[in-house]
């Protein structure tokens, strides 16, 4: 379990953006590992027809291929071109909970995630996945304006 | 597509106008063979003056085999179906798949429907208080046939070029059979299956609940909708249509997540007027038990009671018809065991919880008023009971009724989808063709008078349990050694909790 492993969640948003770069400075600065981490909303608790159960294994298939493709392959290309060491996950759940879970396995020392900048009544009704990591993840988190 | 729309307006338009000719035509047509179908089907024995329909006690004997053969699965596998469904042993990994309490949520949604409501009604009504206790003991022992049917469900699918899957009887009957080098017999039996559960998707899965949704629509606006039959049918089908052909899904998700609300308002409000005839509760109570003994006052005495309450639980839970086991097949999981465990709770929370709710509120009134109800049956009877004590509770009720149904069609339109494909191949165009049928019979539903039509696809879905449970007989075996290797797998913990 290294020290130095820093893990970045994004969401393919502009905040996230920044999120990158700024862990990409940090982990020049630093030498650490970054970890980039991409959550599908998705809760085990909804209700389906069956035609969605019987077609849920190849969509979420092509969920997955899509959040690697468009989102999680750019920002591993955009760190892999700085010499950095990363690593991807891409993993349906709930963001904040997922998000407290990889970062345990992965051992990392902190996250790092953007700020979306939600109203205020669309934060009350939804939550916010940036405000819900402060409140309870175990391990610093930092994020990024 | 429009062009579809427009010949099926043309042929509702045309059916309304002649609505009574058509009705005569096709009741002249189909008595004579629904007769005979129903007699073949449900040929009875007569046992102490009470008649015993044979395939119910197939499904009897069925079930109570399977309680036994299984250790009493229904008993010792209870807490563990709450953990799976609560996701305590959910891998984060296989996070994004069909939950276990979507596979729960799916199923159930398809057996919570009129029956709840109506059918414990006219199981009180012909088989007195009595009927009760018997219709809760049917839940308990339908929960092991359950646990075997899904198990076999899921471990016997097909899995599509297109990453879909397939599953249900009618593949655990034919491949089972051919395992155990019966190839020929399991084909057959395969087949059987899908037609019978093709046609009964169409009959107790669409017109019966479309024309229940209609009959109460119409009760609570006090007649409004006299002669529009044909309007009602026409907008259910559209709705329907725009679920399973447009690929609408947000009526769907509605629906999926109104239902268990309705349902939870439903007992929630059962419970309320239970608790207002408190005073009645111990006699009612009383007279369950009493009554399935002595069976006071009902043809055919206590097994006349017996009788009526197994036969009104099989059409409520489902258990032995096999139905849920095509829900379940879509879960992907490497022990087919846990979604057998997941399914016991199906006929508890619809048989033993729901439906017991409703007689207790039936019988609390009956305690207090025994003619309450005046000569009515059915959902009515139900309704008039919550009457009593709120005014205003019909209309909620119809539209519960209306959602129910609603739900139960979607759920059967895929069972029955599932039979077509099983028969014709998984062909886009012919899964369409299906699709098309459906909504036509939903419409079918509200304008035509159900009798004879009825008659034949309740028999069907019941003359399916004869090919089903032969197989479960058959494949128990199977279910028993993956339960036992699975059990082990529990306590070397090699399936462990991840929360």
């Amino acid at each position: 379990m290294s020290e130095n492993v820093i893990l970045l969640a994004i969401d393919g948003s502009e905040g996230a953006e920044r999120a990158l770069v700024h862990v990409q400075r940090r982990a020049e600065l630093g030498g650490a590992k970054v970890v980039v981490a991409y959550v599908i909303e998705w809760s085990p608790y909804s209700f389906n027809t069956p035609e969605e159960n019987a077609q849920r294994h190849s969509r979420r298939e092509s969920e997955i291929a899509k959040a690697h493709d468009l989102v999680v392959g750019p920002a591993l290309t955009f760190l892999s071109e700085a010499n950095i060491e990363v690593e991807s996950i891409v993993r349906h759940g709930n963001p904040s909970e997922t998000l407290i879970g990889i970062a345990k396995e992965t051992g990392a020392a902190q996250i790092v995630i953007g700020r979306r900048g939600q109203s205020g009544l669309k934060s009350l009704i939804f939550g916010s996945v940036a405000g819900n990591l402060i409140q309870t993840a175990p391990i610093p988190v930092m994020v990024v304006p | 597509m429009n062009r579809i729309i427009i010949a099926l307006l043309a042929t509702l338009a045309l059916a309304s106008q002649a609505q009574a000719g058509i009705d005569e035509s096709i009741n002249a047509f189909t008595a004579p063979i629904a007769h005979w179908v129903g007699t073949v089907v449900f040929f009875k024995i007569s046992i102490a003056g009470a008649q015993l329909p044979l395939v119910v006690l197939w499904l009897v004997i069925g079930a109570v085999f399977f309680t036994v053969y299984m250790g009493f699965i229904n008993l010792r596998g209870f807490k563990h179906a709450i953990e799976l469904v609560r996701g305590d042993y959910a891998d984060p990994n296989s996070a994004g798949e069909v939950s276990h309490f979507q596979a729960l949520a799916t199923a159930v949604s398809g057996t919570v429907g009129i029956g709840n409501i109506g059918g414990v009604a006219i199981a009180v009504t012909i088989g007195g208080a009595g009927a009760t206790f018997w219709l809760i003991l049917a839940g308990f022992l339908g929960m092991s046939t359950k646990f075997v049917e899904c198990t076999l469900g899921v471990k016997y699918r097909t899995e599509n070029p297109d990453g879909s899957v397939s599953g249900g009887p009618m593949y655990y009957l034919r491949k089972g059979f051919e395992e155990r080098g019966m190839a020929g017999f399991g084909r057959f039996m395969g087949t059987f299956y899908a037609i019978g559960i093709f046609v009964g998707a169409l009959g107790i899965g669409n017109m019966f609940q479309s024309n229940q949704a209609y009959v109460q629509l119409n009760t609570v606006t006090g007649g409004a909708l006299d002669g529009y039959g044909w309007l009602v049918g026409l907008i259910l089908a559209g709705v329907v249509f725009a679920v399973i052909i447009g690929g609408i899904k947000s009526i769907a998700r509605v629906t999926e997540k109104v239902v268990p609300f309705m349902a939870i308002f439903y007992c929630f409000f059962a419970i309320i007027v239970i608790l207002l005839n408190f005073t009645s509760l111990p006699m009612a109570i009383s007279n369950i038990f009493t009554g399935a003994f002595t069976g006071e006052g009902v043809t055919g005495g206590a097994l006349g009671a017996l009788i009526i309450g197994f036969q009104r639980a099989v059409f409520s839970n489902e258990a032995g018809i096999g139905s849920a086991s095509i829900a379940h097949a879509a879960v992907r999981t490497n022990e087919p065991v846990t979604e057998g465990y997941v399914s016991l709770l199906e006929p508890f929370i619809d048989t033993i919880v729901i439906c017991t709710i409703t007689a207790l509120v039936i019988g609390t009134s009956q305690v207090a008023d025994p003619n309450f109800a005046g000569d009515a049956t059915g959902v009515a009877m139900t309704s008039a009971a919550f009457e009593r004590h709120m005014s205003w509770f019909p209309v909620p009720l119809a539209f519960a009724a209306l959602l129910f149904a609603f739900s139960t069609m979607i759920s059967w339109s895929y069972y029955g989808l599932k039979g077509w494909t099983y028969l014709f191949g998984e062909g886009q165009f012919g899964q369409t063709v299906y699709k098309v049928i459906f909504c036509a019979f939903v419409a079918l539903g509200c304008i035509v008078q159900l009798g004879p039509i009825l008659d034949i696809s309740d028999a069907l879905v019941f003359l399916i349990c004869v090919p089903n449970i032969l197989g479960l007989y058959f494949l128990a075996p199977i279910v028993r050694a993956e339960m036992e290797a699975y059990k082990a797998k529990l306590v070397t913990g090699e399936i462990r909790k991840y929360a």
